[in-house]
């Protein structure tokens, strides 16, 4: 990893609900960032900069809220920048601030994310109908379930791996106190008999419309403060255009080129042998088989044997979204970095009830647009070896 | 800190561009300018980063297609601010920073033109006790300009003046959208528009982009023969609530331009973003400049201001003078915000090490 | 191009105070580190708490700067010109942006005093406040007396709604705008990547593997084959059809890349990969420069595709 070495020090998140109406926008923020703050046992003042990460400006009807919010982020005087990559900026942002600590450029910054998604309509937002364009999509899951088809078909995974993935994720959502969904008695069957929204995507295998948000405090070396930092051993982001001819939207490109990059900073040959767990960004319950294979933790085609195998459970090979991933909480800018958080909360040793035992290397994930935007960290409880 | 320097910058300006509010049409020919200027091609490119608005363009995620304009199959390391794309530049230049990549081209776009522009920036405004009322961005400015007037910080002969002279070096500048060789008389004679600016003294709607190259040193003279070299790039925001900022103030500027380490007496050009006459003023004054340093020498925001653009081409502007040699030191600076909330000040020179002045 | 929505805001302690006392007709500035300020900011500048304290103000106060709108964008206090001040209302350190209702610029100075010309029928929001009105000016509303609650009296005010109404003009690039005019003449239009060779429908203002404009017009068959597709059984607002429809990916004999449409007149249960579909196009008549010229696509009945013919584009 080039640059100087960076830490993940402070974490805080809110108590993601379908509506939040208790707070406004910037209560919602500094629920988050006070716990990170309190967490890192630093103040505000003790902050550099701030970088703020959200998904589209239509959800809040608030053009570049950052502006407004500015004092109540504690940013008036400080650098603060607004990073965007659609649903992959909350893993963005993360990867941004890291930069400035690794760049040189400021010690200690604050990273936060956050969706008010109540504010408006999530279905809304995502599908304003532009002129020219058959308005045909229904939202994300009518944009993804062709591609999870196309998965299906390219795979021949049994048909109730989408089911495993969302009665795990569900079930794990119960160990995590901020999780949006809490129900009891998820299960396999349950969530076949749920009712099919987009076929081939059923209604408990899609992710909620969450109020949340998330901080983090990253330092340097020099300043980090706390006995079990998360030192960031390897950041990766990659792009790549919404459709192409040929473009493989099942195991995208860009996915792989980050993924690639990601292990080789890291040192690491093997992803399933060498990392712990796995907080992957998994909002239809059938992306976890597939961004298995995009990340390397198994080869094309074969994601859903690690599924069904129970694999990916708590006590599987790879416990992948341990939290209960963004099948149990979306507030949409802030998912990436939960991904991030809690793979950094992991080997601290701080995950609390969904803690895996002895987890010393974790990735966090987080993509965006159409399966496009790909954002990626490795973190780790050792500092990197240099 | 790595050196890096500026090495490649082209840009579009129009009144009314008739294309897609995503521009794809102006991104293409600007990055083959770019191309041309560096003798690179995208694989010479380790970091895209974009500035943009959905809000602008009146759709969700409206800067994913502009990634079409790049030509990413095989994927690009990229990133996107919500914000002008000189905050792109500086997001970028903290990428060359950590040692990750070497070169990056940094971007901005938006049709300021697809909507009424000063009704859409009244949602940058608190939600809750300001944007009820649709305070549009012109009757801000006026508000801060008859504060500055009253108050004798600025003259209406002052501002009739800085139009004058951006409005005539404008017309020099293939890319202003309006340009006058007009006196500051023939300025102060117009009618009031919103009382007291007159339209003369509020930037131009524009619609246009810009991309900027930036290259660490070792690889920036293979592409620029006098590279700009920054040597100094910082930015801080304000309080955005107006009723308890003082408004003939922009604090974050200052706090900029120290960080960056700009010694004013020093600068021999400086391009300053200012979409309001009198803010021009009011920047040059935070940033302590004199007469000894030149203003806006392209014609300024007066002459065109494409949002979310218009503060890297302040950028490309500046960085023009060192690769001209008409300048050694120069000061690029970008606002975004209501009345210069957010300010962004990047020094420039001849030299890796600093200027030879 | 229209973007409308109404957003619902939840206001949180502080702003649920402020726009409780609107509603009730009445000012309240908090105690803060910079004295008392209105409206209250959620956090104190220096402390970054919140304030707790809150004290009612005068609705009376002096402009500090203003400005004349001599032609309002929708949706501002007034259609007619009026001006935007910052008015100190009495006691206060902060000042309001606020609308001032006068005949004309020659009536607004600053210094001037004015007073609240508050709304009969009160929501909680800063509009309860109709605008300020000269303070001399004689009473123009029945009700300036600032003590009538009105909706929801005694709870307090927890959310506001703001609605957001757009209007955009939307463009269509060079390359679009010739395969639109292509569908007015019932044709459908691609375009060729002159460095890739791909034939791109709709054509491109950028191959996104090469990032130039697509060039080359292939004129394409209104036949090709279903890749992939998906059942819509959810509605959601602003939808135009009525739920269950299939949306697919259809790949046009010729073209290179599939595009999004609807597949129609066939029970989605019977909808399969591969399927062979032709276009459904509208009465003549009707056409536009639309792709809705084409109604939706139907399937053929020929022989399904064989899966190795489109498999590179799942």
């Amino acid at each position: 990893m080039t640059g100087r070495p960076a830490a993940v020090v402070g974490i805080g998140q809110t108590h993601h609900r379908a509506k939040r109406p208790d707070v406004s926008m910037a209560g919602l923020c500094r629920e988050a960032i006070d716990r990170a703050l309190a967490d890192a046992g630093v103040e505000m003042g003790q902050i550099d900069a701030v970088v703020v990460g959200k998904a589209p400006d239509l959800f809040e009807g608030v053009m570049m809220p950052e502006l407004y919010l500015a004092q109540a982020l504690g940013a008036v005087g400080k650098p603060l920048l607004r990073v965007h990559t659609a649903g992959s900026v909350g893993g963005t942002t993360a990867i941004v601030a890291a930069s400035l600590v690794r760049a040189g450029v400021h010690r200690r910054v604050l990273a936060v994310a956050f969706e008010k998604q109540s504010e408006s309509n999530a279905m809304w937002a995502l599908s304003v109908p532009v002129p020219f364009v058959m308005p045909v999509h229904a939202g994300a899951g009518g944009y993804f379930a062709p591609h999870v088809r196309s998965y299906i078909r390219r795979s021949g995974a049994p048909p109730e791996t989408g089911a495993i993935v969302a009665a795990k994720d569900r079930t794990n959502a119960l160990l995590n106190p901020y999780a949006h969904l809490r129900h009891d008695n998820v299960t396999v069957e349950s969530v076949m008999a749920s009712q099919m929204l987009w076929d081939p995507i059923r209604y408990d295998e899609t992710c909620p419309s969450s109020d949340g948000a998330c901080a983090l405090v990253i330092t340097d070396e020099d300043h980090v403060g706390v006995e079990n930092p998360a030192w960031i051993h390897a950041t990766a982001m990659r792009s790549e255009p919404t459709t192409a001819a040929g473009r493989d939207q099942v195991n995208p490109a860009a996915g792989q080129a980050a993924a690639a990059a990601l292990w080789r900073e890291a040192g690491i040959s093997s992803p399933i042998d060498e990392i712990d767990c796995a907080e992957i960004y998994v909002p239809f319950s059938w992306f976890e088989p597939m961004w298995l294979e995009n990340l390397g933790f198994a080869a094309p085609g074969t994601g859903w044997h690690l599924t069904v195998a129970g694999e990916t459970s708590l006590t599987g090979r790879i416990p992948v979204n341990m939290s209960g991933g963004v099948l149990s909480s979306n507030p949409i800018g802030a998912s990436g970095m939960l991904r991030f958080a809690e793979a950094a909360l992991q080997v601290r040793g701080a995950a609390g009830q969904h803690q895996i035992a002895g987890a010393r290397r974790a990735l966090g994930h987080a993509y965006g647009g159409g399966s496009q935007f790909f954002a990626m960290w490795v973190v780790g409880s050792a500092p990197p070896a240099t | 800190m790595r050196r890096v320097a500026v090495v490649g910058f082209a840009q579009r300006q129009a009144l009314d561009f008739p294309g897609s509010p995503t521009c794809v049409e102006l991104l293409v020919p600007i990055f083959a300018e770019c191309f041309a200027q560096t003798g690179w091609t995208k694989d010479d490119i380790g970091f895209w980063c974009s500035g943009s608005s959905d809000y602008l363009a009146g759709r969700s995620f409206s800067f994913v297609s502009a990634v079409d304009a790049i030509g990413a199959l095989p994927p690009v390391v990229e990133s996107h601010v919500e914000m002008d794309a000189a905050w792109a530049m500086y997001e970028a230049w903290v990428k060359i920073q950590t040692g990750e990549v070497d070169t990056a081209l940094v971007y901005g776009f938006g049709k300021s033109s697809a909507a009424t522009l000063r009704r859409i920036l009244a949602l940058q405004l608190d939600p809750y006790t300001m944007t009820p009322l649709w305070p549009d961005t012109v009757s801000l400015a006026a508000l801060q300009a008859r504060a500055g007037l009253e108050a004798g910080r600025w003259s209406q002969a002052d501002l009739a003046a800085v139009v004058a002279t951006n409005l005539t070096r404008a017309v020099t500048n293939p890319h202003a959208v309006r340009a006058a060789s007009m006196t500051p008389e023939e300025v102060a004679s117009l009618p009031a528009y919103a009382d007291p600016l007159r339209a003369l003294e509020c930037a131009p709607v524009t619609d246009g982009a810009a991309a900027l190259v930036l290259a660490a040193e070792d690889r920036a003279l293979e592409s620029c023969a006098q590279p700009a070299y920054i040597t100094g790039f910082a930015h801080a925001i304000d309080a955005h609530h107006l009723g308890t900022r003082d408004l003939l103030r922009a604090p974050s500027v200052q706090i900029a331009a120290k960080a960056a380490g700009v010694t004013p007496e020093t600068v021999e050009v400086a391009e300053v973003h200012a979409p309001f006459a009198h803010q021009e003023l009011l920047v040059r004054s935070e940033l302590g400049f004199t007469d000894s340093t030149t203003i806006n020498p392209s014609g300024g925001a007066l002459g065109g201001n494409p949002m979310f653009a218009g503060g890297l081409i302040r950028m490309g502007e500046a960085a023009s003078r060192i690769w001209s040699g008409q300048a050694d030191t120069v000061v690029g600076h970008a606002t975004s915000g209501p009345l210069l909330q957010h300010n962004l000040v990047c020094l420039m020179t001849s030299e890796p090490t600093g200027g030879r002045s | 191009m229209r973007v409308d929505f109404d957003y619902t805001r939840s206001l949180g302690p502080v702003l649920s105070v402020f726009m409780t006392g609107l509603r009730d007709g009445r000012i309240l500035a908090a105690r803060t580190s910079a004295g008392l300020v209105v409206p209250p900011p959620e956090f104190d500048p220096v402390t970054l708490q919140p304030p707790t304290q809150f004290e009612p103000v005068a609705d009376t106060g002096v402009v500090e700067t203003w400005t004349w709108v001599p032609d309002p964008v929708a949706d501002q206090p007034f259609e007619r010109p009026f001006a935007f001040a910052l008015i100190r209302l009495d006691g206060v350190e902060s000042t309001l942006l606020h609308a001032v209702d006068v005949p004309a610029a020659d009536d607004m100075r600053t210094g001037m005093r004015v007073r609240a010309r508050w709304r009969e029928h009160r929501v909680g929001a800063i509009t309860d406040i109709a605008c300020f009105v000269p303070e001399e000016s004689p009473a123009s509303t029945p009700d300036t007396s600032p003590s009538v609650p009105t909706a929801g009296a005694g709870e307090p005010v927890t959310g506001i709604v703001t609605p957001v109404r757009l209007r955009y003009t939307y463009a269509a690039s060079p390359e679009e705008s010739a395969f639109f005019r292509g569908l007015a003449d019932g044709r459908i239009l691609g375009q060729r990547c002159p460095a890739c060779g791909k034939v791109y429908v709709p054509p491109r203002g950028a191959c996104p593997v090469d990032g130039l404009p697509t060039t080359d017009e292939v004129e394409l068959s209104d036949e090709g084959t279903v890749t992939t597709f998906c059942i819509v059984n959810v509605p959601f607002l602003g939808q135009r059809i009525t739920p269950p429809y299939v949306s697919a990916y259809v790949l046009l004999d010729g073209a290179d890349i599939a595009f999004l449409h609807l597949l129609l007149d066939v029970d989605p249960a019977e909808v399969r990969m591969g399927m062979r579909v032709r276009a459904v196009w509208r009465p003549r008549e009707e056409w536009t420069t639309s792709l809705e010229n084409i109604s939706h696509f139907a399937p053929t009945g020929a022989p399904d595709a064989d899966y190795d013919t489109y498999k590179g584009h799942l």
